[in-house]
């Protein structure tokens, strides 16, 4: 059952379109990722949402409330986590909580019971005095998402909440969302870092302010078109020359080897021999999985 | 391309380095070697200790005890000569957004002290060679990050170092870009420059060279990606790193 | 309504946090009254004046001994060559030249209008007319003792400056004025930095997807600062009285009550400006400019409203200040009444509703 859906958003930045026909539909209890480089409209999209930006054209309903007309119905069920630390850097940890519970009419005991029921996930209980500035990147990430869950909503909406932050603290994060998840809570969040995004349910392909493909994560990455190979050699510029100069094969340099790939269709069988006359053997060339990147690249390149 | 001269030694080569702060031993004992030539990624959560030592390698930070070469410069004696041989971008982005790509270069130029003559042949040279064409005369506040960080590595090369320390470099940039970034980093290093790289992101790390993983001040794993994800048996570097630090945390605790 | 208390407590918080911010806030009205007191002071002291008794009477004796004995002017050189009088001046060694012709002291005698001739040093032009404005104080004083009560004299009219200044301390006029200029600056200045500093670090994106109305934002951010900007006159005042000595006629608790007013009137404008930009930087200008000028040029503080344009005195009326230097003068310098200011009051007051009617009215609900 769709909870937030986006249907053909639009909105222009000058002669840029920020977002271009872009739908989306989430649904109730889904985890979903909006995943896409810096300048693809990820930010855009999410204020849009929140409608802290009013699109061009387009709508928005949540929980099958219009956005721009029920609005203030749809505040208290909606929780939002801005990409830019956005709590008051000079209020310790427990006035920012109790500050942004005052602006839901949280307050009294309601206030208490759910303060430390956020303490026991973000363990900031200790540090309830300290100043917000003071806070370590993960800790404020912490911060934030208690303050943007005071009010209990049933919506959660995450612009980035993992960029600056370290892998350890990152994947703690992303166990606090699953947890949110299976409380019923639905997610929709942004991200720059493919990697992030195994753990969704299901995630688009942003850029261009344009939707270039929408799926699970597996599916996502399996429809990369083609095969990918891993060549474990020195990658010296004559080396990859040569693999290039063979007829239906394209090679670059990655890391301190080379991806060979494949059209779709094709397979490695017929290239071997011309290989090994470069003295590439196949024990040293692995079939690798296609990533999330190379397809979303693959599409960058020709979406269809 | 040959951007500098070949150096029979190490660009770095550093053996037992550490630093104190009061009781705090932010770099514990660390030795590492990276050759011209190499990309070497340097890895660590926030805290590990990674940025004082690349302190202590751009000559910004007097080590407690070890020794170490950089350049071919005794990092203790030699700083001033060192900065000479060094470039750096750092992820945030250091040119001035109200200037043309073009001034900003001239003005580093400048900065590096490169005679006039020479200073706008390089720029014409590295406009070409980071394929900037016309977005070096756009204010470089205005243009996308893609173009803005090829910008500033052309700052940060400007005045052919032979060791390029890199932070972050391409955090958040779309994937063609990031692809297109590293190819002209492999170029750089083909050409003899020794990369230098810290982040903490994992998808960076697997196109450099070697890596290495820094936590509580010491280098905990090193190795190449391939090689590293074979040896823990995983097929993501961010499963290796983590694992190997709770690993750590564990026998710590 | 409770959310105006958080957003009060909070600004509060930030307030007394920002320790240097809060010491200068405190600090500055004290210093802008104590520099500009003195700097725009039109007092004069033993200006050397040069008097040339063409009439050698009695009268024009008295004359010349009431000039010298009061504390503005002192005898400077008295042999002046009449082929080139204006010698003195341009040599710097008198500021004035006063001449008494011949017939002096029988004009008076018959009360006919008489002239007597002056020449000033304009090259200071604000000494050049407080040496006017006083030796035509020192001659109507002289003329006054000479005769009786109620008796009109010819061609000479009393400025109200002189009215209710009696003692022709220029201070005592300009210093309430003052105190209500730089009220209102720093009043504007400190609000108009609220929102947009907000703004800036982001935490309006955060603070607008909460159910919170724009009004309570903006009522809520006011109050902790009528309490900053109250102290501050309250601060501004004491120092006015003791380092200026204004005199203090009128009832203090009414001009406490007035300035309470005041204050949250001129805090509304920053409000409103605050709601208006998106910078700290476009802020903090608009604020200076909104207020500085305004409520120097048209406030009556300096320059008289009614000598102005009619376009300029209608401006006027939408500076509180223009208000409040009616109000604190009155009640300070002339003991004036509520009775007398409640017009003035109720303009303040209307002005703040409109203010932040417009500010909630104009209050960005989305992102740039």
């Amino acid at each position: 059952m769709p909870y937030l859906v986006a249907d053909s958003l639009s909105r222009k930045y000058g002669h840029n379109l920020a977002l271009d026909d872009f739908s989306l539909s989430v649904n109730k209890g889904e985890l979903f990722a909006l995943l896409g480089p810096d300048g693809a409209g990820k930010t855009t999209m999410i204020r849009v949402l929140c409608r802290l930006l009013d699109p061009d054209s387009g709508s928005v309903t949540i929980n099958g409330l219009d956005l721009q007309q029920r609005y203030d119905d749809i505040k208290p069920i909606l929780g939002y986590m801005p990409q830019q630390f956005s709590l008051y850097p000079d209020l310790s940890v427990e006035e920012n909580m109790t500050f942004y519970a005052g602006m839901y009419g949280v307050t009294g005991q309601a206030y208490r019971d759910k303060r430390d029921q956020l303490y026991q996930f973000s363990k900031l209980g200790p540090f309830a005095k300290r100043r917000a500035s003071a806070l370590s990147g993960g800790m404020k990430q912490k911060l934030a998402l208690s303050c943007a869950l005071i009010h209990n909503p049933r919506m959660l909406i995450l612009d980035e909440p993992t960029t600056g932050v370290d892998p350890l603290s990152r994947r703690q994060f992303w166990e606090t969302l699953l947890q949110l998840k299976s409380q019923g809570v639905t997610i929709l969040v942004s991200t720059p870092y493919m990697d992030e995004v195994a753990r969704c349910d299901r995630a688009a392909f942003i850029f261009g302010g344009r939707k270039l493909a929408e799926d699970r994560p597996a599916q996502l990455a399996a429809a990369f078109q083609g095969s990918i190979f891993y060549i474990d050699r020195e990658p010296t510029s004559q080396l990859l020359n040569q693999i290039m100069s063979i007829d239906g094969l394209t090679t670059a340099r990655f890391g301190a080897g080379m991806h060979l790939y494949l059209a779709p269709d094709d397979s490695l069988d017929p290239y071997l021999n011309a290989l090994s006359q470069l003295g590439l053997n196949s024990s040293d060339i692995n079939p690798i999985a296609p990533s999330l990147e190379d397809r979303f690249i693959q599409l960058m390149e020709s979406p269809t | 391309m040959n951007d500098s001269t070949h150096n029979s030694g190490s660009a770095v080569l550093i053996n037992n380095l550490t630093r104190h702060f009061g009781d705090f031993t932010a770099v514990d004992h660390i030795s590492l070697k990276v050759d011209y030539g190499e990309i070497f990624g340097f890895l660590g959560a926030n805290g590990a200790g990674k940025t004082t030592a690349i302190r202590m390698l751009c000559g910004l930070l007097m080590p407690s005890g070890g020794s170490g070469e950089v350049a071919g410069y005794d990092i203790y004696k030699q700083a001033e000569s060192i900065k000479k041989h060094i470039g750096y971008m750092s992820q945030k982005f250091s040119l001035y957004p109200d200037l043309t790509g073009r001034e900003n270069l001239t003005f580093y130029g400048a900065a590096y002290n490169l005679r006039p003559a020479d200073l706008s042949d390089r720029i014409h040279e590295l406009t070409e060679r980071l394929e900037l064409g016309e977005f070096i005369n756009q204010l470089s506040g205005k243009l996308p990050i893609g173009w803005r960080q090829r910008l500033a590595l052309a700052a940060a090369i400007l005045h052919r170092p032979r060791i390029l320390f890199l932070d972050e470099p391409t955090g958040g940039v779309d994937p063609v870009f990031r692809r297109r970034f590293w190819s002209i980093l492999y170029d750089l290093a083909d050409s003899g420059v020794a990369v230098f790289v810290t982040t903490h992101y994992m998808d960076e790390a697997e196109y450099c060279g070697r890596i290495s993983i820094m936590h509580h001040g010491s280098i905990i794993e090193q190795g190449r990606p391939f090689d590293l994800k074979r040896q823990h048996g995983t097929d993501s570097l961010d499963d290796l790193f983590i694992n190997l630090i709770l690993s750590q945390e564990a026998t710590r605790a | 309504m409770h959310r105006i208390r958080f957003i009060a407590q909070k600004e509060f918080y930030h307030i007394l946090r920002d320790f240097r911010s809060l010491i200068i806030v405190i600090i500055m009205p004290v210093m802008m009254i104590f520099l500009y007191g003195y700097a725009i002071n039109m007092d004069i002291e033993n200006v050397s004046l040069a008097i040339v008794d063409f009439d050698h009477s009695v009268e024009s004796q008295q004359l010349t001994e009431r000039f010298f004995a009061s504390p503005y002017f002192s005898p400077g050189e008295n042999e002046v060559d009449m082929s080139d009088p204006e010698q003195l001046l341009r040599s710097g060694q008198v500021a004035a030249i006063l001449a008494i012709p011949p017939g002096f002291s029988a004009a008076l005698a018959r009360g006919e209008d008489f002239e007597l001739g002056m020449m000033v040093d304009g090259t200071d032009a604000s000494l050049a007319s407080a040496v006017q404005a006083f030796s035509n104080s020192v001659l109507s004083n002289f003329l006054m003792d000479r005769l009786p009560p109620n008796f009109d004299i010819p061609g000479v009219t009393l400025s109200q400056q002189v009215l209710y200044n009696p003692d022709l301390k220029s201070s005592h006029f300009l210093v309430p004025g003052l105190v209500a200029v730089i009220l209102m600056m720093i009043s504007a200045l400190m609000t108009s930095m609220t929102i947009a500093r907000e703004k800036e670090t982001g935490t309006m994106e955060q603070l607008l997807t909460t159910p919170v109305k724009p009004r309570e934002i903006l009522i809520g951010k006011l109050l902790p600062y009528v309490v900053i900007a109250f102290v501050d006159g309250i601060l501004v005042l004491i120092f006015a009285r003791l380092v200026f000595g204004v005199p203090f006629v009128g009832s203090q608790l009414l001009l406490l009550g007035f300035g309470l007013i005041y204050v949250t009137t001129a805090l509304s404008i920053g409000i409103l400006i605050s709601s208006l930009v998106d910078t700290l930087q476009e802020a903090t200008l608009l604020a200076q400019v909104a207020t500085l000028l305004p409520a120097v040029m048209l406030s009556g503080f300096i320059f008289a409203l009614k000598n102005m344009p009619f376009v300029l005195q209608a401006i006027s009326y939408i500076v509180p200040a223009r208000y409040f230097v009616v109000i604190i003068r009155g009640i300070m310098l002339k003991g004036a009444g509520l009775e007398v200011l409640i017009p003035q009051a109720g303009a303040l007051v209307l002005l703040m509703v409109i203010l932040m009617t417009v500010a909630a009215a104009k209050f960005k609900t989305r992102v740039v």
